[in-house]
């Protein structure tokens, strides 16, 4: 029923086709791409947009596009285990948080306040710059920016599931405190954690590229997409445009699908949203 | 007949920001074996806290300051948190006023009592699942295998309570709380209900301690009745006695207070709201709105005193009327 919502607006629907291609891409990086990505041909560098390589070549003459490909999947992976890290921390203090209350809300809504004190992407930064640029790092550090987000939308669930009635009658039958809030209040608090996990999907490719652009990210030899920008950016100038042009495209398109997904999806899943359009 | 529970003194206070509000005060009932008790009273007349406070699931700012509640001869107030888990479900089981609310939304229905054989009975899960069809059975819902599988918003209000009753009934609690089971529902949906629970309670044995404010309710199902005023018990007594002699000057009014279509009498209402019980003056709590009031009333709190058989009455121009009682 959901799925059918979803598909119904143009412009979601739209934004599901243009992941479902990135997906693939990604999913499918060494069979789609036409080259190998690190593999570099002199004769060839710097060509532009062509039948040979679609999307132009680089400096060293790798192949765009196989870059571009490859590249898909260390952003979409970073952005899924970051995204997937932050919810399960973020929603396990978020539901502690608010199902217990009293000074153990106080303490970690406080930590969370203190996190969410620095700029995002400042604080990105800093994680990566002390911990050193590993892709695990990079996720460790956009994890951290976002644990807040989860945490704070959770407790306010929380806030207000645990005084339904369903809350109520979970505790007159006898269950422990731990089964009441995982089988009868958190999967109530699911539909605004979806949303904004998606949301935050988009976020996190953001940071990603933002930090690989600034050369805090994903190292090179390995393809990203804001370091491929980066180094497009050199060449807009002496005009090759497609070195920039076209992993600014890929950023942009993947984010602002995850954002068009998101805000359908807050529509659908939104009881009071019901049966508008 | 002995009781099944005896609650004993029973005293909650929620602490609020502007001061004391004593929800219950001293209440003391019992609840025998296998019989239906009615709970009567205005809103916010302490019927929901009593229930509540039976199963220890008072939640701050609110706290049982004192009394006792014995089940089988064990002070529930005494034991520890595990053993009241045990209790709770399995002995002792209730019904909500809004079944649709009360459900969770995001389980099947079948799902939900079938959780409770797995919580409280270890039972596997497809014995379980058995027996939620058999308990959706019980109930008299049609078509269990496709109720079951469905969620509280797909079922009507009644199938809902229904679908409650089963859950209360899963474990076969030796008492069943029934707060205002048939409030949301239509006249016609509330009687079947209520025989369902008058019923099942037969068949069962369970003990039902039915709280309500509507008084048909209570004619129509109850063995004795207690009324509750402001979070104070006044008269207590069999459903005959009660509504042929009712003694309490807020009983009779509540009596009076029954539409009657087959008399010409014009409905009296009971003037003045449940007095606000923070802070409350030592006296009884029903004085200010009170016709029979007297100086001793406002001064001292009257103590139930026996009227007759099966019949306890809180008042002091009763205990005029009669002259001296007899305890």
């Amino acid at each position: 029923m959901h799925w059918r919502r979803l598909t119904a607006n143009r412009l979601s629907f739209a934004a599901l086709c243009a992941l479902l291609v990135v997906v693939a891409a990604a999913l499918l990086a060494p069979w789609v791409a036409p080259y190998d990505p690190d593999e570099t041909d002199a004769a060839a560098a710097l060509s532009s947009v062509s039948l040979h390589h679609p999307l132009g070549t680089d400096l060293y003459g790798r192949d765009q596009l196989s870059r571009l490909v490859h590249a898909a999947r260390v952003d979409l992976l970073v952005a899924l285990s970051a995204t997937a890290v932050a919810l399960g921390l973020g929603s396990t203090l978020g539901a502690l948080a608010g199902y217990r209350g009293g000074w153990v809300d106080q303490l970690l809504m406080r930590a969370v306040d203190a996190v969410m004190a620095f700029p995002a992407f400042i604080l990105a930064m800093g994680v990566t710059a002390a911990l050193g640029n590993s892709t695990a790092n990079v996720v460790a550090a956009i994890a951290i920016t976002h644990v807040p987000i989860y945490t704070r939308l959770i407790r306010g669930e929380m806030l207000k599931v645990r005084e339904m009635e369903y809350a109520e009658a979970a505790r007159t039958v006898g269950n422990r405190p731990r089964q009441i809030v995982l089988v009868h209040l958190l999967p109530n608090c699911m539909p605004p954690l979806v949303v904004q996990a998606t949301l935050a999907m988009g976020f996190a490719i953001l940071t990603v590229a933002a930090l690989s652009f600034i050369g805090l990210g994903i190292q090179p030899p390995q393809s990203e997409w804001g370091q491929m920008t980066a180094e497009g950016a050199g060449y807009v100038v002496s005009g090759e445009w497609w070195l920039v042009l076209f992993p600014g495209l890929a950023i942009m398109a993947t984010v602002l699908a995850f954002n068009l997904i998101g805000d359908t999806l807050r529509d659908v899943l939104d009881p009071r949203m019901r049966g508008v359009r | 007949m002995t009781a099944l529970l005896s609650v004993r003194d029973l005293s909650v206070q929620f602490v609020t920001d502007d001061g004391v509000v004593e929800a219950l005060d001293t209440v003391s009932f019992d609840v025998r074996a296998g019989e239906i008790l009615g709970v009567v009273g205005e809103s916010g007349s302490g019927k929901s806290v009593t229930a509540l406070a039976m199963l220890r699931l008072i939640r701050p700012p609110g706290h049982i300051v004192g009394g006792a509640v014995r089940f089988d001869g064990v002070d529930l107030l005494t034991v520890s948190e595990e053993q009241m888990r045990a209790v709770r479900g399995r002995s002792i089981s209730m019904v909500f006023q809004s079944p649709r609310t009360a459900l969770n939304p995001v389980l099947t229905v079948g799902r939900q009592i079938a959780r409770l054989f797995a919580l409280h009975q270890r039972a596997s899960a497809p014995e379980a699942w058995r027996r939620a069809l058999e308990m959706l059975v019980l109930v008299g819902i049609a078509d269990p295998e496709r109720r079951a599988r469905q969620y509280a918003h797909q079922l009507s209000g009644g199938m809902c309570q229904r679908v409650m009753i089963a859950m209360a009934l899963a474990t076969a609690p030796r008492l069943l709380i029934a707060d205002e089971p048939t409030t949301g529902l239509d006249v016609s949906i509330a009687a079947q209900v209520l025989e369902l629970l008058r019923d099942l309670g037969r068949r069962t044995g369970a003990a039902i301690v039915l709280i309500t404010h509507d008084l048909a309710v209570v004619a129509e199902v109850c063995d004795r009745v207690t009324v509750m005023h402001a979070g104070q018990l006044v008269e207590m007594a069999d459903v005959r006695t009660l509504f042929a002699r009712p003694l309490h000057p807020y009983t009779q009014a509540l009596v009076r207070s029954i539409p009657r279509i087959d008399q010409d009498v014009t409905l009296e209402p009971i003037p003045g709201t449940v007095p606000s019980m923070l802070a409350p003056p030592p006296g009884c709590r029903y004085a200010d709105r009170c016709p029979r009031v007297l100086d001793v009333c406002r001064r001292a709190r009257p103590a139930l005193l026996g009227a007759g058989p099966e019949h306890e009455v809180a008042c002091y121009a009763v205990e005029q009327d009669v002259g001296v009682t007899v305890r």
